[in-house]
């Protein structure tokens, strides 16, 4: 009798490269990483994707793709990524940025990427804190919370409040799809790899600019337990920072993928 | 091709448009502004890239970007702008990517003013940016100099895969000029390390960082090694009237150009000066200099700064011969008759020993000459 051929069932995306990863133990950007790849295979956009690496913790993400890829300055991406489009127009162009990178430093030039409808897609990680220097207050730490440059917690008299991006980018009338999803349960893994999907469709339709918010989990620098660190996401910042669709557009709301 | 009468900016534009540039970049500045006004137009119009950013901090970050895909790129801005864009320069240098960038430099530091000045000459030639690297930083001296010399721009930035930083100042940014436009460049196909897609091929990564300090090591040779090749290969200058003279005057762009009509003013009196203006301020023509002074018995320096170049110059006299220096700063523009009277005042006093530091009397003189000129 011969044994039917296995299936198989998980394998590693021909988008992803393959090496040892240099995250923290219990950090999402694994995760975020895979779902973009998986995403890229199953578009078939794999030959002709050129990402755009941030400053922070993922300044190495190009490192874990199997695709073209830049390394930015930091906050600089949304900027880096239009002078490659607008060359390029054919091309499908991403950035990875987090919170700092995204919301702080490169506060211009996100807005101004998606106030033109760049016909990119942003992959925007909010984990509240600057995870590659080491824990320091970012513009999405939540109030009260303790980092090494807010010590008695974020004082939101002194230190102001967190931003919500994808509420302030969803006003901008460039923008074609912009939501929020979290990576703190395989049910929000799921969904958050179906808005990754739909955001590249945006960019490929030309429908404007998209971003993604994903919202991740730091354990090393929330001094917290891998699994207490999703429980955090749950608990404190999905009340901060609202799961939801914040601007979709008309065709890719009728889309079925 | 027939001379057409250009205004500076817009010649060095449609030169940018014909060298190949296929994506530009920029934020309006005064006295660069028109070369942003030109390409809004003229890029389109040949389903090219245009965008106007949301400050020069972004428009060199794209062009960063449109670097990287292998495509010749640039921007244009003006002193200020030019300062905001240190940071990404500093990363083009470190990612080996060429691009173009254009200074028509006004007075400063600060805002400053918008009239011409000179004195970026630290910024743009010795770098600006942070870390180690050298950009490739040529001074025209007019409309048709710059023009030509945008073509060669592209093809050292490429060559290289340098930056190259192009210095003209508002002079020759406003001035309107006859000049003969080269034609029109085939478009190259891309080089084998652009990120184009990796269709068909490994997957290529373009980045500035080498986290390894023993890596950026060798990144930094390399550009040091690559630099050195330029010093050797890419030095350009042009001598005037220098065959027999006695005084040489070393000035670049407009101050080189004003201080040729005072050449020729003194010649017409007999009086033996000539004309050494380098083209390259980086690779500085050092050997070329330190030839020159063993030839004459004094030299000139003329800017339009307070004497940055002059110390590239001293560099390479090593005391040689008495080195003489006048600048007008903040915006002033020499006229030929103040260069005139320096040449005189210096051939009456061939034999006057050598200053320690050509700053101190020039400006006492230059003070006497303001006071005049009020």
């Amino acid at each position: 009798m011969v044994a039917p051929a296995p299936k198989i069932v998980y394998q590693r995306p021909a988008s992803l490269a393959t090496r040892v990863t240099h995250y923290c133990p219990g950090c999402t950007h694994g995760v975020a990483h895979r779902l973009i790849a998986e995403v890229l295979d199953e578009m078939g956009l794999r030959e002709k994707t050129i990402g755009v690496a941030p400053v922070g913790c993922s300044v190495f993400a190009y490192n874990y793709f199997n695709h073209d890829y830049v390394e930015a300055a930091h906050g600089r991406a949304p900027a880096m990524a239009t002078g490659i489009k607008r060359v390029l127009p054919q091309q499908t162009v991403y950035t990875y940025q987090g919170d700092g990178d995204l919301a702080s430093i490169g506060m211009a030039e996100i807005m101004h990427a998606a106030a033109r409808g760049e016909q990119i897609t942003v992959v925007f990680i909010n984990n509240a804190i600057y995870g590659m220097t080491g824990g320091q207050m970012a513009p999405t730490t939540l109030p009260g919370m303790v980092t090494t440059s807010s010590p008695g917690g974020r004082d939101v008299e002194s230190m102001g409040f967190p931003i919500r991006m994808s509420e302030i980018l969803a006003k901008m009338d460039g923008a074609g799809y912009i939501v929020r999803r979290s990576l703190h349960d395989p049910a929000n893994i799921r969904k958050a790899k179906k808005a990754i999907r739909l955001a590249f469709e945006t960019q490929e339709r030309g429908l404007g600019f998209s971003m993604v918010e994903l919202l991740s989990s730091c354990p090393t620098n929330w001094k917290l337990t891998p699994v207490d660190a999703l429980t955090f996401i749950e608990d404190r910042m999905i009340p901060m920072f609202p799961l939801g669709d914040y601007k979709v557009n008309d065709e890719i709301a009728n889309l079925r993928v | 091709m027939a001379k057409k009468l250009y205004k500076g900016n817009e010649a060095f534009a449609e030169a940018a448009v014909r060298a190949g540039c296929e994506g530009f970049f920029g934020y309006p500045i005064t006295p660069s502004t028109e070369f942003l006004e030109y390409m809004a137009w003229r890029m389109p119009e040949l389903g090219r890239a245009f965008v106007q950013a949301e400050s020069e901090v972004a428009a060199i970050n794209m062009v960063y970007g449109a670097a990287c895909t292998g495509k010749r790129v640039m921007t244009a801005s003006s002193s200020p702008g030019i300062s905001l864009m240190m940071e990404g320069i500093s990363y083009i240098a470190g990612t080996e990517v060429p691009c173009v960038i254009i200074n028509v430099m006004r007075g400063g530091p600060g805002l400053g003013n918008i009239a011409p000045s000179q004195g970026d000459y630290y910024q743009m030639v010795k770098g600006g940016g942070h870390g180690d690297y050298f950009p490739i930083a040529i001074a025209p001296a007019s409309v048709q100099e710059a023009v030509d010399l945008i073509g060669l721009s592209f093809d050292l930035a490429e060559k290289y895969r340098s930056v190259v930083h192009v210095l003209v100042d508002g002079n020759l940014g406003q001035m309107m000029e006859p000049c003969e436009m080269p034609p029109m460049q085939e478009l190259p196909a891309p080089p084998e390390w652009a990120v184009t897609g990796a269709k068909g091929r490994d997957a290529n990564i373009l980045s500035s960082i080498y986290i390894e300090p023993a890596d950026e090591e060798v990144a930094n040779i390399r550009l040091l090694k690559r630099w050195m090749e330029i010093e050797e290969n890419e030095v350009r200058y042009q001598e005037y009237s220098l065959e027999d003279a006695e005084i040489a005057i070393i000035a670049f762009g407009t101050s080189g150009r004003v201080s040729s009509t005072a050449v020729r003013q003194a010649r017409a009196e007999g009086i033996k000066v000539g004309l050494f203006r380098p083209i390259t301020l980086a690779p500085f023509p050092k050997k070329e200099i330190s030839a020159l002074a063993k030839r004459v018995k004094r030299i000139l320096v003329v800017e339009m700064n307070t004497g940055m170049m002059l110390e590239d110059v001293s560099q390479c006299v090593q005391g040689q011969v008495p080195i003489e220096f006048y600048g007008r700063l903040g915006g002033m523009t020499p006229l030929p008759d103040e260069i005139y009277d320096e040449i005189t005042r210096i051939s009456q006093n061939m034999d006057a020993p050598a200053s320690p530091n050509p700053r101190l009397e020039w400006v006492a003189r230059l003070e006497k000459i303001i006071e005049g000129e009020k």
